[in-house]
This record gives C-alpha cells, sequence and structure tokens, in this order.
C-alpha cells in the first residue's frame, strides 16, 4: 500500500509537469516558430514546473525526501529556475527584440508582460539572497519573511503571467499545472505557518508537525 | 481570456476617448470640435521595416487586413494615403521582409490588403500597420484579434497634419 501511494505521489508530480509540456510540444503553433523561440517558450514552461516542485520539497511532501533532504534539492532546483527564466528571457529577446525591450521597461502592450517581469526579478532577487544569506547575516526569521515574500510574488506573478498568455501551451493542461502551483505554495505556507512572529531555527517546524 | 483582456482595451480605448473628446471640447472653441486624431499604440512600430513596397497581396493571403483613413477635425476620407502592414503569419515572422506589404487607400479612404493568416506571437494574436509617409503624423497601429481563428483585422487611422 505503502508503495502504491508513493508511486502515485510521484507519477501525479511527474503528469502535472509532463503533460503541460507534452500538449505544449502537439501545438500547431511550434511549426511557424524557429527553434530559439520555440526553446524560450519551453524553458518558460520548465520554469512553471519547477515552481511548482519548490514548495512540494519544503514540505517534505515527496516521499523519499524529507524536509531536510528537500531543502538541499530546493537550493538546487532553484538555481534550474534561474537558468530557465534567463533562457525564456534571451530567447525571446532574440526572436524580438523590441517586445522583449518593451516588456523589460514594463511599456509592453501585453497584460501579462509586467506579471511575467516581476515574477523574473524576485526568483533573481530571492536567489542572490539565498546565495549571500549567510554572508549577510540574515536572521532567520528575517530571511523567512523575504523568501516568503518574494514567493508569494514569484507565485502569484508566474501564474498571472502564464494565464493570460496565448501561447504554445494547451488551455485545460495550462490552468491544472497553475492551479497546483497555487494550492502547493498556500498549503506550504499554511503547514509551516511561514508567518508565525517567533524565529526558529532551521528545521524545527518540521518537527514541531 | 483574450475577451478580458479585449473588453479592457476597449475599456481603455473608450474612457481613452471620452477624456480626449471632454478636453478637446474645453480647450477649443465651439465649431472647432470634431474626430480626435489617432495615437500610435505601444508596441506599435515593433518590427518596422521601412518602405514596405506596395502590392497586391503579402505572400499567398487568406487573411484580410482593412480599415480606413480619415483626416483629424472634419472627418474627411484620405485618398491615396500609404498603409504599411505586417505581423507574425504562418509565411514568416515579423521581422522577415516576406511579411511586409504595403497597400493604398481608396477613394472613400478605405484599404484592404490580403495577407498570410496572422499567428499568435508573444503571447498575442496580432497585426502592425503603420502611415509613416511624412504629409501627416506618423501612426503606428498594433491591434489584437478577438481570437487566433479570426481572419480577418482592422485598423482605422484618423491623421493630424505633421
Amino acid at each position: 500500500m505503502r508503495s502504491a501511494r508513493v508511486a502515485l505521489i510521484w507519477a501525479a508530480l511527474a503528469a502535472a509537469i509532463c503533460v503541460p509540456i507534452a500538449a505544449a510540444a502537439a501545438s500547431p503553433l511550434l511549426a511557424w516558430r524557429g527553434p530559439v523561440y520555440i526553446l524560450a517558450g519551453f524553458a518558460g514552461i520548465i520554469a512553471l514546473g519547477l515552481v511548482l516542485v519548490q514548495p512540494l520539497l519544503i514540505g517534505g511532501y515527496l516521499p523519499g525526501l524529507p524536509a531536510y533532504r528537500g531543502r538541499r534539492v530546493h537550493h538546487w532546483i532553484g538555481g534550474a529556475l534561474v537558468v530557465a527564466v534567463v533562457v525564456h528571457v534571451a530567447g525571446l529577446w532574440f526572436t524580438s527584440p523590441p517586445d522583449m525591450i518593451d516588456a523589460l521597461l514594463f511599456t509592453s502592450p501585453t497584460p501579462f508582460s509586467p506579471f511575467g517581469v516581476v515574477a523574473m526579478w524576485a526568483i533573481f532577487a530571492v536567489a542572490l539572497l539565498a546565495a549571500l544569506r549567510r554572508r549577510l547575516g540574515l536572521r532567520p526569521r528575517t530571511w523567512r519573511i523575504a523568501h516568503m515574500s518574494l514567493a508569494v510574488i514569484i507565485v502569484v506573478g508566474s501564474v498571472v503571467h502564464a494565464m493570460l498568455v496565448e501561447g504554445a501551451m494547451e488551455t485545460v493542461s495550462k490552468a491544472a499545472l497553475c492551479a497546483l502551483v497555487l494550492a502547493a505554495a498556500i498549503k506550504v505556507m499554511a503547514d509551516l505557518r511561514v508567518w508565525r512572529r517567533q524565529a526558529t531555527s532551521r528545521g524545527e517546524s518540521i518537527a514541531q508537525r | 481570456m483574450t475577451t478580458i483582456v479585449l473588453s479592457r482595451r476597449n475599456l481603455l480605448a473608450a474612457g481613452g476617448s471620452v477624456v480626449a473628446t471632454g478636453v478637446s471640447g474645453l480647450l477649443l472653441p465651439a465649431g472647432a470640435q470634431g474626430v480626435a486624431p489617432t495615437q500610435s499604440m505601444s508596441g506599435g512600430a515593433n518590427n518596422y521595416r521601412k518602405g514596405a513596397a506596395i502590392v497586391d497581396r503579402i505572400g499567398k493571403g487568406g487573411f484580410w487586413m482593412s480599415g480606413t483613413v480619415r483626416r483629424a477635425g472634419d472627418g474627411a476620407p484620405l485618398a491615396g494615403q500609404r498603409i504599411q502592414i505586417w505581423a507574425h503569419t504562418t509565411e514568416g515572422q515579423e521581422h522577415e521582409p516576406q511579411s511586409h506589404g504595403a497597400t493604398l487607400t481608396d477613394k472613400n479612404g478605405a484599404f484592404r490588403l490580403e495577407m498570410p493568416q496572422i499567428i499568435p506571437v508573444f503571447g498575442q494574436p496580432h497585426g502592425h500597420l503603420a502611415y509613416d509617409s511624412g504629409e501627416f503624423k506618423t501612426v503606428f497601429l498594433r491591434p489584437v484579434m478577438r481570437s487566433a481563428k479570426d481572419t480577418s483585422l482592422e485598423g482605422h487611422f484618423v491623421l493630424q497634419p505633421a
């Protein structure tokens, strides 16, 4: 029974990320796009998938990856998320420089662009903060509030950005992935009571559960 | 999604024109009121190539871009005005030369040019139109299709002297 449950959870996660990617790969729009544009688009979808994985790792919800081990994977996935976003933006810049520049300067006519750009800066900020956390001597509570605030911006920004884009992603699988991203973020924040007042040391919040 | 975007655009456009009409009504003496000039849309000039040739059709066609060109103030139709049109289509990306073409308005100030099917690019199915001939102020438009399946799109110009 336990192994069935384990397999089910991992299969569900794989499906949540791979079905939207497969559906986008079948999009007729790809026929009229260049390879760099296609790569940029899929980097964006993968980034959205990674945003789903992050809270699951920190919450210790994935079988075989309790929170203390998930945290290490979370760091690596965070790095991968930065790379995916850089590929997404660089590829779109290469495809149509004026459109990308408009987006980055918040002068784009497309309503989804500012959400994506804000999420991008939040991802860069959280990665930088995580890398410099020790050097800056951030207290756990300061770090937690900073990370959680940026995480909210990343999750909301990414989901709104993805939902408003009319592109290669198939609508239903995109909406499902976005719903899961929101649900995972809300669940981990509720479970770990991240907005609580007292500072606690690493892992303690998990032990309490 | 598209309908929400469009309704917001329409709301902004309608709101903008109400404000514009109201302001010009206040600033100008009675009798000088009239049709307000079209403002360039944000992102309208992206991937513009100056001097696209006047063509009977862009590529193999199948999609119709149409519109009108009028004079600001009295709203009189402007004949013989050169309108340039480009988009990301089934036959090429926005910046590629074969995606660009131009046409002239008829005596009623109307234009109509057949082009390949427009494909959503950068998250929105949209086309680009430009008036850039010098006699009037340059205007760049970037209309968005209600649905990516639409086979036509319109862009309307009200021009003011340069």
